[in-house]
């Protein structure tokens, strides 16, 4: 053992400059279930402070459904608590094939392979896949944990500008001489809320002879009419080569994901993706807790529509309030304020008035793009997104920000 | 040709409006990250139909569009 008072002093100093910079994260806890209404410690040691929550990815309301939680007490009961054993050993059961039976008919794709998460999914897929000779070509806002994938492959990477299909066919163009290219997107991206155009993607894809990655972690279970997905509201089920999704979200909200897609690339990473290799797959009872799900999801889109009346519904709120806004109709809405400590001061008054709601700024977001990004849910009530409303004018008006422009509002505040 | 990098360089990273002088630093200065290199590397190589070995693609090499120029010639004329 050496953590020598030199050591100790580097990780001080690093600390430091984090909590300097304002960029210090600190855990907020929940005394409740995850949903739409709370129970939240925060600061630590203060009393519990009920609010209602705006900020999880628990779009369906599924994290806390009693459906779900009975399927996983049976499946705790019936196949236990851990497999103690990676999935080529001795950690299959068969409700993880039936899991991934189940997952390939609700993406409509040809075969799936579960992971621990689906930054696993992402983190291991490219370096089972490609080689040197090939090429990763990805949106420049694509999710961090694709990046990490990304960095780990042999294969060479280049971006195209956000959602610009004019830039990504000069890529194409670009890298033609390449073995196999790999055109990489999100499905719905996380920080604005808008979604891939998927329809012309496939379109280039085709033309140039390229595979075509979806990250769906925002979308599966409530984008497209039966919630299968931004393939399907684009209209191309069947046609995209790779998903990866979470089960960590929507789809129940615990834990989990996969890669589903092309039965070849779905058997490269059985035999080849470092995270499925090497590490547990999802335990037994998220196993049972996901199959509910997917059972409740497929026979009936009763909870996607009430999230699409939700998302109207506080959509034209908001918008009606004076809020600047990131156009797009997802359940992630962006309330844009441009100045970090803007954001920051607008969630904790927010949290004062029982709506829990956190400040994104930079680096999660680019420089002078601050913003409080609401995500909305099957979960809620209208009472809820009411109450949430009247929070957000109440602060807007304090700050003086309602009706106005993003240049007003960063004359007053800065970027 | 030096008009030419700067003109991918700024269209190709750079906010609409925004622009650089031949010697502004790339990579150290932010504006290319070290992925973004490919890009510019192949488009120099297919541009200019020379090969630049990876060994000499060093951040250094394309910190600025008059080094950028400069490793180009290098490879033009052997």
């Amino acid at each position: 053992m050496a953590y020598s008072d030199k050591t100790k002093g580097i990780y001080q100093e690093t600390l430091k400059g984090i909590r300097d910079a304002g960029l210090f994260k600190v855990e907020r806890f929940i005394h409740s279930t995850q949903a739409a209404d709370i129970e939240v410690e925060f600061p630590v040691g203060s009393t519990l402070k009920k609010a209602i929550n705006i900020c999880a990815n628990n779009y369906l309301g599924l994290s806390s459904h009693p459906d779900v939680i009975k399927a996983a007490h049976e499946g705790l009961d019936v196949r236990g608590y851990g497999m103690s054993s990676v999935r080529f050993i001795c950690g299959t059961q068969d409700i993880h094939k039936e899991l991934e039976h189940k997952v390939t008919e609700f993406l409509g794709t040809e075969d799936t392979i579960l992971f621990p998460s689906c930054m696993d999914a992402n983190a291991g897929f490219f370096e089972a896949v490609l080689t040197k000779d090939d090429v990763m070509i990805s949106d420049r806002l694509v999710h961090a944990s694709i990046i990490d994938g990304i960095r780990l492959a042999p294969a060479i990477h280049d971006t195209f500008k956000h959602s610009d299909m004019a830039h990504l066919e000069n890529k194409l163009q670009l890298h033609a001489d390449k073995r196999l290219k790999v055109v990489i997107t999100d499905g719905v991206f996380s920080m604005d809320g808008d979604t891939a155009k998927l329809d012309e993607m496939v379109v280039l894809c085709e033309k140039y002879d390229a595979m075509l990655f979806l990250d769906e972690s925002h979308s599966s279970g409530f984008i497209g009419k039966t919630g299968r997905g931004t393939h399907e509201k684009c209209g191309v089920m069947g046609k995209i080569d790779v998903i990866t999704t979470t089960f960590g979200k929507a789809l129940g909200g615990a834990s989990g994901g996969c890669v589903s897609g092309r039965k070849e690339l779905v058997e490269m990473c059985r035999q080849k993706a470092r995270p499925y290799l090497f590490s547990n797959t999802i335990a037994p009872v998220v196993v049972s807790g996901v199959l509910r799900v997917l059972e409740i999801l497929s026979s009936n889109t009763e909870r996607r529509d009430k999230l699409e009346k939700n998302t109207e519904f506080w959509r034209k709120g908001l918008k009606e309030a004076g809020f600047v806004l990131k156009d797009g109709d997802t359940p992630i809405v962006p309330v844009m304020l441009f100045n970090a400590k803007l954001a920051q001061d607008v969630s904790r008054d927010l949290f004062e008035e029982g709506i829990y709601a956190i400040g994104f700024f930079f680096p999660v977001v680019p420089q002078g793009q601050a913003r409080i990004r609401t995500q909305i849910s099957a979960g809620h009530e209208i009472h809820h997104l009411e109450k949430a409303l009247e929070a957000f004018r109440k602060v807007g008006k304090k700050y003086n920000i309602l009706g106005k422009t993003k240049e007003e509002i960063i004359q007053m505040y800065g970027n | 040709m030096k008009e030419i990098v700067k003109k991918y360089v700024i269209d190709e990273y750079m906010e609409e409006g925004d622009t650089i002088a031949y010697d502004t630093p790339l990579i150290s200065g932010g504006i290319v990250d070290s992925f973004s290199m490919v890009s510019l590397k192949r488009f120099l190589e297919n541009k200019y139909n020379i090969s630049i070995p990876d060994d000499d693609a060093t951040p250094e090499a394309f910190d600025s569009v008059n080094k950028i120029v400069d490793l180009v010639n290098r490879f033009i004329k052997k």
